[in-house]
């Protein structure tokens, strides 16, 4: 039989906060183990939360950025099970009022039809902590480090169709909340996760299948695996008449398969109730608005503006946007240069990122800074100097952190842009080649060409080109 | 000595009569003689009290000391004290040594008080005769066949016998009155987010707070300056600043309206209500206007407080699993045998009952039914009061509906809740309230309760203060335990 | 309220009630459903639930790291440690 799948995501991104959701402990990754948890992380008796306000920005940071509802008011509840990664024997989270509500995303699937995806809501919760099986026969050790960890969970309506078509999605939600620098996207180091809730149904019928979950999967291209491989198990129970088990499952990476927890289904009855160590979180429409005119332009707005106003190539626009501190590098050269567009995109796609990447280095090393960068482009555009001696200028920049001009100064790379400098060089090797002026006379006037190089090749390139062709071509007549 | 109040205590300390580690020494004295028939102390504190009195007696001999420097006090072994036992009354926790001060102990410790020792109580404060202590009951010292009540039994009877001066208790659903009432002593219960709930071990959290227990509202007033306060710690704290509760000790209660909710009165034993009845023209006495009033929803207190009380401590209550801290079961086979028999022995019969019972009213199919409701009923009963305080300025109880019982008498977990009828409203509000000695019925202590608006402690204290200035019940010591004098 | 919600209550919450004891736990509780129960005297519905004594909203602390006290402290009431981890019997995934 043919099937419709049917995927839901629950993304779990760590919002980079400094401290704890609740906690003064660190959150920094790979701390010796314990040596980020407090007593309030360890839960011993009689310790309380105390909300950080940064978890809350955050949050409203993703509400305003994706246009979902940010609600006035939310509750945190208190999720109780029993874990040894989990102190308390409960998560605080929420559940019946999140902080961010409903919201839709649009993405470009795999088949380049626009499809909207609806965000259901994103809510506020703690990380658990860590069990590590390895160095130990009958026991599991229990690092509580990560415990706390602020963690906002972006749930996805069920509206994604294929393993790819999620992965489109998750990625949007990656790109984006790393734009909006609220989380630092690190999927090696668990800071963004992905659960897909995935089942089947017979193609075409509207009534939804039973369907599991697939906890913790930290790469795209996992998710895609464990989607494709979930579906396909479920496909061949569905197709030899069996029901699928409501249940968790875990993907193993190493085999490429999903597989039961049994652990995590004994007790699914979680008796939610608001946390009454804490209060309503009451956000007024005025600290929204503040959050909003702090905010940059969202990654989405600002890749139409580049396209559709900047004239910008898609694939250019795109790069440019993937971080939030590559776009405002390339506006403010535009700003402080009264550059084109094009030429700046240009050559922080082509010269600058092509450096980084020769070098093995990030974005972040670029320690040539705005102005630096805007003259360098400015001094083509007044025709101090060429785009060939630029480059050159350019690498010494990289290398040397030195201004352009002092550049261009120093060792002497200003343009010839002196009429009678050039007239006087020109005139000089006219006299010199008086063949190649009579193949010219004689309408080879593709003879300029040796001409040109030969006045370049004096002028070590620092000639103006246009200047040259015109001048020649007055001479040569 | 021990009969002494603060302001005396104070005077000697600073008149050199006494110095602070003399003063902590005679307590300790009296504590290890007379704790072994009381049981009002889990652990008596001789060393640490000595060397606390010390720094006390340097900050008076520099004349940096406060009116509470040197004055020794006990504490309820719920609150967390770093380096020092806090087994909170329960197997659970009996080696548990923490490694943070609960903030309302750092607060006493900062005014230089003296901890004697940790007092006994019903194990995680879940009970009202001090017989689910882990530690063994503690005896009432009025009658040692009577239970002192609970839980805060250990610091009623510590402060009853004369074991301390004064005692902090905690409170959440009668705590710190019930047992005040039952031994004859000045008990209150702060404004819910008055006094921090940091390091103070979570039973009920909307419900729990921290107060004082004394022989007089005003050494309460003074002890409760102290102990209250804005912790940023506790997301629940109140940032409202604390108004000075002595300055107002001594104001002109005349003209001011006390209301008797005739819900508290209506079923009240004759004696009991003969008894109040004419303490009240006490009251009448110093100009108070007396006039009756309705709080319809009191008969749903206790039930709401119960489904509340218990789903909040089934969850407070879930991070007791051996791994931690506190007890943990012997030779586990597995991880969920680690949960379960840790949790089986180191519980007792009442603690489970009620995690029990909070389950089952949060598990699925029963929240709203009863959680949700009990929330509801809860918003009822504050708005009674709401009402009650547009008409006057206070309210007057009983404590309690009966004295102290005998030890076992109550054996029906349902009977013994009811004991709780009268303070449990004012838990469920947030209400701050105080019980009062209102004299003897067959021997043993009656308590009345004033209950006031939010914040308004200093109206509760200067209201007792005033009826203690020209009463006596309060300075009634018991025959139980002899009153020996050294000075 | 029946035997099997007192089991699976005692499960939920991770207590084993002796079978000896469980009758005694039933009837009790039983006891105490029937007395809350009086709650249902009185219509509701337009009441909302009162989570909190007083109607505030949560404080919000700064975004400011504390180290933690140290480790073989905050260990110090761990029955079963090793290099730092507590350890709890294997747990399967």
């Amino acid at each position: 039989m043919k099937y419709d799948v049917v995927i839901g995501l629950e993304i779990h991104a760590q919002l980079n906060t400094e401290s704890k959701i609740f906690s003064l402990s660190p959150t920094r990754f790979g701390a010796d183990v314990n040596t980020q948890a407090n007593e309030v992380d360890l839960a011993m008796p009689g310790v309380l939360p105390v909300l950080n306000e940064q978890a809350v920005i955050k949050a409203i940071k993703f509400g305003i950025a994706t246009d979902c509802k940010i609600n006035n008011r939310s509750i945190f509840e208190r999720k109780n099970y029993f874990y040894p990664d989990l102190p308390k024997a409960y998560q605080i989270s929420q559940f019946e009022y999140p902080i961010v509500g409903a919201g839709i995303l649009e993405i470009t699937n795999e088949k380049n039809e626009l499809k909207n995806i609806g965000i259901t809501r994103a809510h506020l919760e703690e990380d658990a902590g860590k069990s590590l099986h390895e160095n130990f026969t009958k026991h599991s050790g229990i690092d509580l480090n990560r415990a706390g960890t602020p963690l906002l969970e972006i749930v996805s309506d069920p509206d994604l169709s294929s393993a790819k078509e999620a992965v489109i999605y998750a990625k949007k939600i990656h790109a984006l909340v790393v734009y909006i620098e609220i989380c630092d996207g690190n999927m090696q180091e668990g800071s963004f996760r992905c659960d897909a809730n995935v089942s089947l149904k017979p193609r075409g019928t509207k009534e939804l299948g039973i369907r599991s979950e697939i906890k913790n999967i930290n790469s795209f291209k996992f998710l895609e695996k464990a989607i494709n491989y979930e579906i396909n198990r479920q496909e061949n129970i569905l197709d030899d008449g069996g029901r699928v088990v409501q249940e968790t499952r875990l993907y193993d990476a190493d085999k490429n398969e999903t597989r039961s927890m049994r652990s995590k289904e004994e007790s699914n009855d979680y008796r939610y109730f608001p946390d009454p160590d804490l209060l309503p979180v009451i956000i007024d429409n005025k600290l929204i608005q503040n959050i909003k005119d702090k905010m940059p332009e969202s990654p989405y707005n600002r890749l139409k503006r580049f396209i559709d106003d900047l004239d910008l190539k898609e694939e250019d626009a795109n790069l440019l946007c993937s971080d939030i501190k590559i776009a405002d590098y390339f506006e403010n050269i535009i700003k402080i240069g009264n550059l084109k567009p094009k030429l700046v995109a240009n050559w922080i796609i082509v010269e600058l990122m092509g450096i980084i990447n020769k070098n093995n280095k990030k974005w972040q090393d670029n320690k040539i800074n705005e102005q630096d960068f805007a003259t360098l482009l400015q001094r083509i555009t007044d025709n101090t100097i060429s785009g060939k001696i630029a480059k050159q200028v350019f690498a010494v920049m990289w290398d040397k952190g030195d201004k352009p001009d002092n550049i261009i100064k120093k060792e002497g790379l200003q343009q010839l842009d002196n009429d009678d400098e050039i007239k006087s060089i020109i005139t000089d090797i006219i006299n010199k080649n008086p063949a190649q002026v009579q193949q010219y006379k004689d309408g080879k006037h593709k003879i300029i060409g040796f001409f040109v190089g030969q006045i370049m090749q004096q002028t070590k390139g620092k000639a103006n080109p246009a200047k040259v062709q015109e001048i020649l071509k007055q001479q040569l007549s | 000595m021990h009969t002494k109040s603060i302001k005396e205590l104070h005077k000697l300390l600073t008149d050199k009569k006494i110095s602070a580690v003399e003063l902590a020494q005679h307590f300790i004295d009296r504590a290890l003689k007379h704790n072994p028939s009381l049981n009002c102390y889990i652990n008596i504190l001789s060393d640490e009290a000595k060397q606390q009195a010390k720094i006390a007696d340097d900050k008076i001999f520099k004349k940096e000391g406060s009116l509470l420097t040197g004055i020794p006090f006990a504490l309820k072994d719920i609150f967390c004290t770093s380096d020092m036992l806090t087994t909170c009354g329960s197997k659970m926790l009996s080696d548990f040594i923490p490694p943070y001060d609960a903030t309302a102990y750092k607060n006493l410790k900062s005014s230089d008080m003296v901890l004697l020792g940790k007092t006994n109580m019903d194990e995680f404060a879940m009970g009202s005769s001090n017989e689910n202590s882990f530690f063994g009951c503690v005896q009432n010292p009025w009658d040692l066949d009577c239970v002192p009540g609970g839980s805060s039994g250990g610091s009623a009877v510590a402060v009853a016998g004369g074991l301390s001066p004064v005692a902090i208790g905690t409170d959440t659903g009668g705590s710190i009155r019930q047992p005040a009432s039952f031994c004859g002593i000045t008990g209150i219960k702060p404004t819910y987010g008055r006094v921090s709930r940091y390091g103070m071990i979570a039973f009920a959290s909307s419900l729990d707070q921290g107060g004082v227990m004394a022989k007089s509202a005003e050494d309460c007033a003074y002890v409760l300056q102290s102990l209250s306060g804005y912790d940023k710690k506790d997301s629940t704290s109140m940032p409202e600043d604390v108004p000075s509760y002595t300055e107002s000790l001594n104001n002109s209660i005349k003209g001011k309206k006390i209301g008797l909710p005739t819900e508290y009165f209506a079923n009240l034993d004759d004696d009991l209500k003969q008894i109040i009845t004419t303490q009240i023209k006490e009251f009448e006495k110093l100009g108070a206007i007396i006039v009756d009033i309705s709080l319809p929803h009191t008969d749903l207190s206790v039930p709401a407080y119960y489904v509340i009380s218990s789903a909040e401590c089934s969850s407070n209550l879930a991070r007791y699993d051996g791994v931690r801290y506190g007890y943990s079961a012997k030779n586990p086979k597995n991880l969920e045998d680690l949960y379960l028999k840790t949790r089986t022995e180191g519980f007792g019969d009442e603690v489970k009952r009620r995690i029990l019972i909070g389950t089952y009213t949060l598990s699925a199919g029963y929240y709203d039914a009863y959680y949700i409701k009990a929330q509801k009923i809860r918003h009822l009963i504050a708005d009674d009061f709401n009402q009650a305080f547009a008409q006057v300025d206070i309210l007057l109880t009983p404590t309690t509906p009966t004295t102290a019982f005998k030890k076992g008498d109550k054996q029906n977990p349902l009977e013994m809740y009811l004991s709780d009828i009268y303070t449990v409203a004012v838990n469920l509000s947030g209400l701050p309230a105080i019980s009062i000695p209102a004299g003897f019925h067959q021997k043993m202590p009656v308590g009345m309760q004033l209950i006031s608006p939010a914040f308004c402690e200093h109206r509760l204290l200067n209201f007792a203060h005033m009826y203690q200035a020209q009463t006596d019940h309060h300075l009634q010591t018991p025959s139980q335990v002899p009153q020996e004098k050294i000075l | 309220m029946n035997i099997d919600d007192v089991r699976l209550s005692a499960d939920l919450s991770k207590i084993t009630i002796d079978d000896k004891k469980i009758d005694s736990y039933l009837t009790d509780m039983q006891d105490i459903l029937k007395f809350i129960e009086q709650m249902n005297a009185i219509d509701t519905d337009n009441i909302t639930p009162m989570a909190h004594p007083f109607d505030l909203s949560q404080r919000l602390r700064e975004d400011k790291a504390v180290a933690q006290i140290d480790r073989q402290i905050l260990q110090s009431n761990a029955k079963n440690i090793e290099n730092g981890l507590f350890l709890v019997p294997k747990v399967i995934e």
